[in-house]
């Protein structure tokens, strides 16, 4: 398989998910979106892995590092919304303005 | 070979910073501690005399420290001979003297224990002058007398005549205080050196013109230290202090200590014929001056200030004429007089709460302590014989009639004349300032009503001095004394007698019993009201106070008020303009930075992209 075909698609991830953390209100779905770039990296993390074929497998192995961390920043991330939810009974980002200074 | 000189200085510089800690500001304890210090300081200075004069030409010196600084050594230490230790001894018995008075003196004053601890630091720079054995040492204890004398003459700092007085007191020194230093630094670097000893030796290698400007930048800090014209507005005005510090600084310290470098330098000063003419032009417009002012005065305290400094012009006339042992005998037997007549002025405005010479008709008479001693100091000032001043003073009058001989060293012949024809005048007026003083004090009748009683200490103190006074009378007698001082080379040795110094204290006597007649007869008036209008312009002291404040102090002043507008108007206004605009650029930058999170994001992916973007275009 060539090369440029799991890079663009890594390319059409990582900009799908700028567009979820610029555009989305919702807490969850940046939280996604998030989850999305990251996994777009690990697609080109292991598509040059296969390409260079690595013999310490580096592309791979930081793939399994960035899941596990992944998987923790959801966790924390997910219990964060909820408590933004408990509180406020809305996720909506725009909303959660307190820590902001005052306008001027 | 060491000596215990240092300790002269040392011991009432701990007795000050005893009295500065915090656990001794009782009175009780200030007061012990100065009093400890003040007399180990007298006796130290006692038992170093004897050592001393045994040997008079033998200088000990001992180096303590030496700090390079640039080219020049400073090798403070302690240089101790004949002069320093005859100095000592008097400026350890007055200040003694003044410490046991102020116990009494100062008895209501809740800032007793700060003023005992100052009185005590005044000693000790006064002492490190005197022992000092480098200019810039000698400088320190220069310039911390100057300290002292502003915290003790603004003693009684809640009245605003005394806190000016401190100030005008500061200020005026410190011009003086400025030349001393560039003295300093002229004979210094023309020298090499600022050992008082090198220094001395170098006198003949000098340079004429380094030695002519060095000596009369000196000559700058001793007028202003010593209250000589045109420096002398501050010492009467310093009359608003405490009297024991009258005493202090009239007798021992700060006006002792111009004298002091004038004699102690006096080699240097002897080499430059422009300086000597200075120095007796100088005092012999003081002398009148003074005397004059003295005269005229209607302020007991700031009497004998205005005499104080007119005596020093004597002192610096003498110096000024080569007459080395007749300046020092005259600084010796003024200061135990002129500390006995403020201790005694003290015990009598301690009496009648006021310092207005026409409220103390006769008080003396009910005071005999005070009259004894107002009459053995009056009289020793006025050059009476036998009292010691008649000796000191007609020693004084003979060396300035041999300067203006031309004979010796000394001024030019035309300076000599006139600070001779001075001198004698002087002789006069003080014997008539001095009569109308003790008539005053003296004349009947006594005034009826109650007396304040003096305190214990303070007659004790003025009693010891009135002794010590009556018997300065045989250590001055003419034959005692010449072995005492041995003069450096040039100048005169010993102590002359002079004819017309001995034919007009006869004269000055005259006058006092004619100012007596006078008083009595013509229906008991001041004699100073003959003076008719013209008793203020003297009081005033010639209007040179004015004079300054209108030439020096109000332009100084219009100056400051304009410097202090532009500061307020233009750079204040430009500062505050600046941290305005930087206020206003701010809170319009600060749109930027609101806190939308979402901005941040696409601002910061906008600036990665940019920096992807340009990295591939150059490369």
């Amino acid at each position: 398989m060539h090369l440029a075909v799991p890079l663009v698609a890594g390319a059409l991830l990582f900009g799908l998910g700028i567009y979820g953390v610029l555009a989305r209100k919702n807490a969850v779905l940046v939280l996604m979106a998030v989850e999305l770039m990251l996994n777009a990296v690990n697609l080109n993390l292991i598509a040059f892995g296969a390409y260079l074929r690595d013999r310490f497998r580096t592309g791979e192995v930081t793939t399994l590092f960035v899941v596990t961390i992944a998987a923790a920043e959801v966790g924390v991330g997910l219990a964060i919304v909820l408590l933004l939810y408990r509180r406020r009974e809305s996720v909506d980002l725009d909303r959660a303005t307190e820590l902001r200074e005052e306008a001027a | 070979m060491s000596s215990a000189a240092w300790l002269l200085p040392a011991i009432p510089f701990a007795a000050a910073l005893l009295g500065a800690l915090p656990a001794c500001r009782t009175r009780p304890r200030a007061a012990a501690i100065a009093l400890t210090g003040a007399t180990t300081t007298a006796l130290v200075a006692l038992l170093l005399l004897p050592s001393a004069l045994d040997d008079p030409t033998r200088v000990r010196l001992d180096r303590l420290l030496i700090a390079p600084a640039g080219a020049l050594q400073v090798l403070a230490g302690t240089r101790f001979d004949s002069l320093a230790a005859v100095v000592a001894v008097m400026v350890g018995v007055v200040a003694l003297a003044v410490q046991v008075y102020s116990v009494g003196y100062l008895h209501d004053d809740l800032r007793y224990p700060s003023y005992a601890a100052q009185v005590s630091l005044f000693t000790s720079a006064m002492l490190l002058v005197v022992v000092a054995s480098d200019l810039l040492e000698l400088l320190v204890g220069w310039e911390v007398m100057g300290l002292c004398s502003y915290l003790l003459i603004g003693h009684y700092r809640e009245l605003d005549y005394a806190r000016r007085a401190a100030v005008k007191a500061f200020l005026v020194t410190r011009i003086g205080d400025v030349g001393m230093l560039l003295g300093v630094a002229v004979l210094g670097t023309a020298a090499g050196t600022t050992d008082i000893g090198e220094l001395l030796a170098a006198v003949p290698r000098l340079p004429h013109g380094a030695l002519v400007a060095g000596s009369l930048l000196l000559l700058l800090g001793v007028a202003g230290k010593s209250a000589q014209f045109p420096l002398h507005v501050w010492l009467p005005d310093a009359m608003a202090g405490p009297t024991p510090i009258s005493a202090l600084i009239h007798a021992a310290t700060m006006v002792a200590a111009g004298v002091y470098l004038v004699a102690r330098l006096h080699p240097l000063f002897l080499a430059s014929t422009v300086t000597l003419d200075v120095l007796a032009l100088m005092a012999a417009v003081t002398m009148l001056l003074g005397a004059l002012a003295a005269f005229a005065q209607d302020d007991l305290k700031r009497l004998l200030a205005w005499s104080t400094t007119s005596q020093l012009a004597y002192m610096l006339g003498a110096l000024a004429a080569g007459g080395y042992d007749a300046g020092l005998l005259h600084l010796m037997v003024h200061a135990s007089a002129k500390a006995l007549l403020f201790l005694a002025a003290g015990l009598v405005l301690h009496a009648v709460h006021t310092g207005a010479l026409s409220q103390m008709r006769g008080v003396a008479r009910r005071m005999p302590v005070a009259a004894l001693a107002l009459i053995v100091g009056g009289l020793t000032l006025a050059g009476l014989p036998p009292f010691a001043g008649a000796w000191s003073k007609d020693s004084v009058l003979a060396a300035m009639k041999s300067a203006a001989g031309g004979s010796g060293p000394g001024p030019d012949q035309f300076e000599g004349v006139l600070l001779y024809l001075a001198g004698l005048a002087t002789v006069l007026i003080t014997a008539a300032y001095v009569a109308r003083l003790l008539l005053i004090l003296l004349a009947p009748p006594a005034p009826r009503g109650d007396l304040h009683e003096p305190r214990l200490s303070m007659a004790q103190s003025v009693t010891a001095l009135t002794v010590t006074c009556g018997v300065s009378t045989f250590l001055a007698l003419p034959d005692a004394l010449p072995s005492w001082l041995p003069a450096p080379a040039g100048a005169r040795e010993g102590i002359e007698l002079s004819v017309g110094g001995v034919t007009l204290t006869a004269i000055g006597v005259l006058a006092v019993f004619a100012a007596l007649w006078l008083y009595s007869h013509a229906g008991a008036r001041d004699p100073v009201l003959l003076l008719g209008s013209s008793q203020r312009r003297l009081r005033s002291g010639f209007g040179v106070d004015a004079l300054y404040d209108r030439g020096a102090v109000r332009p100084t002043r219009s100056v400051a008020a304009a410097v202090a507008e532009t500061d307020a108007s233009a750079i204040n206004h430009a500062v505050e303009g600046i941290g305005r605009s930087a206020v206003r650029t701010s809170s319009s930058l600060r749109v930027v930075g609101a806190g939308r999170v979402r901005s941040y994001l696409a601002a910061l992916i906008a600036g990665v992209l940019l920096v992807v973007v340009s990295v591939a275009v150059v490369v």
